[in-house]
């Protein structure tokens, strides 16, 4: 038994039509899990309702055992899934080290620490986690001013300051330019691999969803039609027929 | 029976006026999502127009045409307002557009006072509907009748309006989107100005439609607002039909208010919408709003940084100099500066919850006055000595602030204001009201500080100390972990609450220690003045909070101190000149719009760019 | 970050409160008077004010002056209405004007705070226009002294004339707000002691300057009285008088008007200004004593307008202080307490004196009944009432007032 999510009849309706109907996988230790599908397919939704945004009508995800249906997202995050969103969101007032700190006192149960000076705690460790993914030498500078590609690395730092087990990613690479896309998606594949993490992510660049996915769901109007290998999708007559066929994307996929 | 009834007619009566203020309010908070304060003013405006168009023209069409006149006059000065002001603000966080806002309404109120002199204006009698008519064997004025069908007739109106014409298309689809029409290439600032020449017609043509049940004077403006507010909230903001069912049931309370609850009038509009927001945080038909607004009062791009040697030399020369006051300065001198650390402590308070933790509150003095009521009270009815007193302000303002927080954190932004503003009005009512207890309008009076303290240097020391003291703790907390996962909060909300921030939490602690301060603040209020009276409690107090925040500059931590002095000493002097209202007003508004960074701000930014050059 | 710059700004407001701190200095020879109002509040009531205090201050500058040749000045300035601020005022006069004593006011609550900052730093003060009762009674105090009747004084002025009437049942309407809750209980309170089988069969108490007229007319008119009470005024008032006549409530019932016949009431209402309520008030039009006339020729000369209530309160305001300033033959404030205890003077209405046992003067008022002349509300069949007539006997004062 290795499977770290278990997705069961997940469903979530918006007045009467089904966004997401019956959806369920498991996701293994250390697996790297992409969830693809075509604008309107479900992706959104089957995230939100992941991420405790969106309660879902029917359904179970369990994680580690522990179904997250129905709790808070801070509550999920306890449990040990860390996320990370299309849009990306850091805390902007604050330098590069001081995100990673904020997050690093949350994890360690001291948010309402009136005391201490929040500047020097944990500063170590932030700057270590910022060298695993390449910032630490920007670690001063106002996260405001930093270039897009820098704030998806810094937002993915404040993820894992969070010790997560599970990643929830959503479209990690929107808005980057293709070389940048894969040099993230390399640092996250090198980071997760040491680290022993889970990932779950939707995507929209298939050469991304090719290049770094163990396994691949497609949905379509709200329902799985494959679940298998970069291979086996690829090969996938439903999904051709309904997806990749009609997009010119799979031109070097 | 008939009384009943005649009571209900009276109800919807008043509901006419009160609805077209609301509505106006409503309308443009929809569209542009700006809180107009200055909708009271338009409304006096409208009364007084309405008053001078009527010694010109008589008759009953003259009336209805005075009445019209009265609106497309006050429109185009609300149109005169948006193209001067507010449409440079449109993409400014909400603080500076009520600051702006409330610019207008200091300016209005003395250009009134200049052009109409300052008695009150009784206003003429509806020509042909001057009589009453029985009904149910009671008698029930004519014009009130008229009144009764004029709000239905606008509310109609603005229908066909909305769902007719292709402008009032746009207005909608502007009030449920409004990246929505730009994308659509609507042409936005006509839009804009469009609605606002409406939204202030309405609230005109409200002023002088209740000239035959009143007059004009200059006490409409600020008279009208809470209720206004209080109607829109309930209503839903940004929804007429909601505005309309709330005026008429605030109206009808009211009158049955009068009848059978005759000395809590003012409380019970509150209590209706404090259980109406129970029951529908967004009010009767608001809805939540889509997507979520930036924080109230922006975010800051620069991080926080602690002080440098030099300035640690000058923060420990202003205390130097602080602590020789008396031996240079005269009594006044320590006067005005007791004032001005009380009131840093009150700013810096709001400061604390309103810039680390986008948290903006229209109704601060509810914390300020709680604390110095409590205080008040307790030295009136226990003979409480001064130094537990002022150990009991800061926890009465710290479990209102509890109180209040636990209401109102369930909604955001704007909506969080104006439910501040409600509470903080709740607060005030009581005070005025539950004279028993209080003392009403005649305050408590007497609460002098303890014998060892009475002397004005001693009591300036004790306030330095513990003011001062609890200001430097607030800064202390900005640079605790505490103060970062308050700003965590503001900078990203979903980015804090999945990396383990209690945001909600996080956010009602922060609204404790404001009130906490707030409240202390109340308490060294009390005992420096000798007593405490609503005023403590009242919107201006609250406003006054709000200009010395923005004064001092909202970014800055120390922001609060800066605009405590500046407002104390600029209305220390304005006030002895004959127009300081317009005069402050004026100032207000060009530092919005000139050094929207306040005082500090903008001193920071002119020496940051010489040391860089 | 912007930390820092905020010590510029403090620099800066440290810069301006130094120069707040240095007084100016003046000419010795004045006696400096110290007098605020609520200006920008309520002009209405309070500009008539100042305009009869300066007229003062010229009238006797121009004898002479006070001490044998000291010219008296004022320093004027507006309260704001607000406690706090008359409280801050007060101490900016003493400390950096060197006013003798502080004078004037409007709103009770202002001259409350006053009255207790009076008593706290031991300075005097003269409330001239405040019309609380606990001014010189519960909150009585060594330091203050008051000009104007009270609410007591004037409140016992109309029960005398309410039980003329001989109207049983009746009902009462004031601000909701502590001059209104004050007006109302004293003149229960003398009517019973007059007429004990009175019945009083509705209060009504509109929040002050938020009445809802027509629902408090309609109230008042359900419960079916023989008699109404007003306290309400001001743009209050207006909208009572009218919604009432509206819907007939006035028809066939003995009104009174507390203050009702004060120019500054009767004024705005023009004609619409209720006939027949018996008020107090100060119907200057007719009063043809010879002081008063030569006060009004005097204000009409000066001015190119005609005397209000507050006009008559601030000449008198101004004599008070002058006349206190020669008995004591000093500027000190324990001289001038005990110049004021006791002190007569003449004024535009006969003589008054400030009573020793509670600081009150006995000042009276004018009460008649109001009447339409000329398209304008005016007082008719009044008499003046001495103010020492309506006050209660030196053992229920001496209960009221704290001992020293």
């Amino acid at each position: 038994m290795n499977a770290v999510l278990e997705v069961r009849g997940l469903s979530k309706a918006f007045g009467g039509v089904h966004a997401v109907e019956d959806l369920g996988f498991d996701l293994r230790a250390g697996e790297r899990l992409a969830l693809i599908g075509p604008n309107g397919a479900g992706k959104s939704t089957s995230f939100q309702m992941l991420m405790g945004e969106l309660r879902p009508d029917a359904g179970t995800a369990c994680f580690e055992g522990v179904d997250l249906v129905g709790m808070e997202p801070r509550e999920i995050w306890a449990l040990g899934v860390g996320r990370t969103f299309q849009i990306t969101s850091v805390f902007a007032s604050m330098t590069v080290a001081e995100n990673v700190q904020t997050a690093l006192q949350a994890r360690n149960g001291q948010s309402f620490d009136p005391f201490r000076r929040a500047r020097a705690l944990h500063r170590d460790e932030a700057i270590s986690l910022l060298e695993r993914v390449g910032m630490a030498e920007q670690a001063d500078r106002p996260a405001s001013v930093l270039a897009y590609g820098d704030v998806k690395r810094l937002e993915f730092a404040i993820a894992l300051a969070g010790e997560p087990r599970l990643l929830l990613m959503d479209e990690p690479t929107a808005g980057m330019a293709p070389r940048e896309r894969h040099a993230l998606m390399d640092l996250v594949s090198g980071i997760v691999a040491e680290r022993g993490i889970s990932v779950l992510f939707t995507e929209h660049d298939m050469d991304v969803v090719f290049g770094h996915a163990d396994r691949i769901m497609v949905l379509d109007r709200g329902r799985l039609i494959a679940d298998g290998t970069p291979d086996a999708v690829r090969a996938d007559a439903k999904v051709r027929s309904v997806y990749l066929g009609s997009g010119a994307e799979t031109g070097h996929a | 029976m008939g009384l009943l009834v005649a009571q209900l007619l009276a109800g919807l009566a008043n509901a006419a006026a009160l609805f077209l203020v609301a509505s106006g309010l409503s309308l443009i908070f929809g569209v542009t999502r700006i809180v107009n304060f200055a909708h009271g003013s338009l409304y006096m405006l409208g009364a007084y127009c309405g008053y001078t168009a009527l010694q010109y023209l008589t008759g009953p069409l003259g009336f209805w045409a005075a009445a019209l006149a009265a609106a497309v006059a006050v429109g185009l000065f609300g149109l005169l307002v948006e193209c001067l002001i507010l449409r440079r603000l449109y993409k400014a966080p909400e603080l500076f557009q009520l600051v702006a806002t409330f610019g207008v309404v200091l300016v209005v109120q003395d250009l009134t006072l200049m052009l109409w002199g300052a008695e009150d204006l009784l206003g003429p009698r509806a020509p042909g509907l001057d009589r009453a008519v029985m009904l149910f064997g009671q008698p029930v004025p004519e014009y009130d009748l008229a009144l009764i069908a004029v709000a239905p007739l606008v509310l109609l109106g603005l229908w066909l309006l909305m769902t007719k014409t292709r402008a009032g298309i746009l207005i909608r689809a502007a009030t449920q989107d409004r990246e929505m029409v730009g994308a659509l290439g609507i042409n936005q600032s006509l839009l804009f100005s469009g609605v606002f020449f409406l939204g202030a017609a309405l609230a005109g043509l409200g002023g002088a439609l209740q000239l035959p049940k009143g007059g004009a004077d200059l006490t409409l403006d600020l008279g009208i607002l809470a209720p206004a507010f209080v109607v829109v909230v309930i209503g839903g903001m940004g929804s007429i039909g909601g505005a309309f069912v709330a005026a008429v049931l605030i109206s009808v309370v009211n009158v049955f208010g009068v009848l059978y609850l005759p000395e809590s009038t003012l409380v019970l509009m509150y209590v209706v919408m404090a259980v109406v927001l129970l029951v529908r945080p967004h009010g009767l038909f608001g809805r939540a709003e889509l997507q979520a607004g930036p924080p109230a009062a922006g975010i800051p791009d620069r991080p926080l940084a602690p002080l440098g040697p030099r300035w640690r030399t000058a923060a420990l020369a202003l205390i130097g100099l602080l602590a020789v006051l008396p031996l240079i300065g005269s009594d006044f001198a320590l006067v005005l500066a007791t004032d001005i650390v009380v009131l840093a402590l009150f700013a810096a308070s709001l400061h604390f919850m309103l810039s680390l933790g986008g948290l903006i509150s229209f109704g601060h003095a509810a914390l300020f006055g709680g604390g110095a009521y409590a205080a008040a009270l307790a030295v009136t009815y226990a003979e409480t000595p001064m130094e537990l007193a002022l150990l009991l302000a800061p926890l009465a303002g710290g479990w209102l602030a509890f109180a209040i927080g636990w209401f109102c954190l369930r909604l955001t932004g704007v909506y969080f204001a104006m439910l501040t503003l409600a509470f903080a009005q709740l607060l005030w009512s009581l005070a005025f009201q539950w004279t028993e207890v209080t003392g009403g309008d005649d305050g408590l009076i007497g609460i002098w500080p303890a014998a060892w303290a009475s002397d004005g240097t001693v009591y300036y020391y004790l306030t330095i100390v513990l003011g001062g003291g609890a200001i430097l703790m607030l800064r202390h907390l900005a640079h605790s972990p505490f103060g970062y996962a308050l700003r965590a909060a503001r900078d990203s909300e979903k980015r804090a609450r999945v990396s383990g921030i209690r945001v909600d939490r996080v956010r009602l602690a922060a609204m404790v220690v404001s009130g906490t301060m707030a409240g202390l603040a109340g308490g060294l209020f009390v005992f420096s003045k000798g007593s405490v009276f609503p005023s403590a409690l009242e919107i201006a107090r609250s406003f006054d909070a709000l200009i010395m925040v923005f004064l001092g500059g909202v970014d800055a931590l120390g922001g609060p101190l800066v605009g405590a002095a500046a407002l104390t000493l600029l209305q220390d002097w304005l006030s002895r000149l004959e127009s300081w209202r317009l005069l402050l007003g004026l100032a207000v508004i060009a530092i919005v719009l000139l050094a929207p960074t306040g005082i500090a701000g903008f001193a920071g930014r002119l020496l940051r760019r010489r040391e860089a050059s | 970050m912007t930390i820092r710059t905020v010590f510029t700004g403090l620099a800066l407001g440290a810069a301006l409160l130094t120069a707040a701190a240095t007084a100016p200095s003046h000419a010795a020879e004045s006696v400096k008077i110290g007098d605020m109002n609520s200006y920008t509040r309520l002009p209405a009531f309070t500009v008539p004010y100042k305009m009869g205090l300066d007229l003062a201050v010229e009238h006797i500058n121009a004898r002479g002056g006070v001490l044998g040749g000291r010219m008296i000045e004022v320093v004027s300035r507006d309260d704001l209405g607000k406690p706090d601020e008359a409280v801050k005022i007060a101490e900016e006069m003493f400390s950096r004007d060197g006013v003798a004593l502080v004078s004037g006011n409007l709103f009770s609550h202002v001259g409350l705070a006053l009255a207790s900052y009076a008593k706290q730093k031991k300075k005097l003060y003269l409330a001239s226009e405040p019309l609380a009762d606990a001014l010189v009674w519960e909150k009585g105090n060594r330091y203050t002294f008051r000009l104007r009747p009270s609410t007591y004084m004037q409140a016992a002025m109309l029960a005398e004339e309410a039980a003329k009437t001989g109207a049983k049942r009746w009902a009462t309407i004031a601000p909701n707000y502590a001059y209104g809750k004050e007006a109302v209980a004293a003149f229960k309170q003398v009517l019973t002691k007059l007429v004990p089988d009175v019945e009083f069969v509705a209060e009504q108490w509109p929040a002050l300057f938020k009445i809802d007229a027509a629902a408090e007319a309609q109230a008042l008119a359900a419960a079916n009285p023989e008699a109404i009470y007003n306290v309400t005024f001001g743009s209050d008032l207006a909208k009572f008088a009218r919604e009432g006549s509206l819907r007939n409530l006035f028809d066939g019932k003995t009104m009174l008007g507390l203050l009702g016949g004060e120019p500054e009431y009767l004024d705005p209402l023009k004609d619409e200004a209720p006939e027949g309520w018996i008020v107090t008030g100060y119907p200057w039009y007719a009063i043809e004593t010879s002081e008063h006339t030569a006060f009004k020729e005097a204000y009409e000369k000066r001015y190119g307008d005609y005397p209000r209530n507050g006009s008559l309160v601030g000449y008198n305001t101004m004599l008070s202080i002058a006349a206190a300033i020669e008995k004591a033959g000093s500027t000190e404030t324990e001289a001038l307490v005990e110049a004021f205890k006791g002190l007569k003077l003449a004024t535009p209405v006969g003589e008054i004196t400030y009573r020793a046992i509670d600081h009150q003067s006995t000042m009276g008022a004018f009460v008649g009944k109001t009447a339409v002349k000329d398209g304008k509300g005016v007082m008719v069949d009044w008499s003046y009432r001495d103010g020492a007539d309506y006050l209660p006997s030196d053992d229920e004062v001496r209960a009221l007032r704290p001992a020293e």
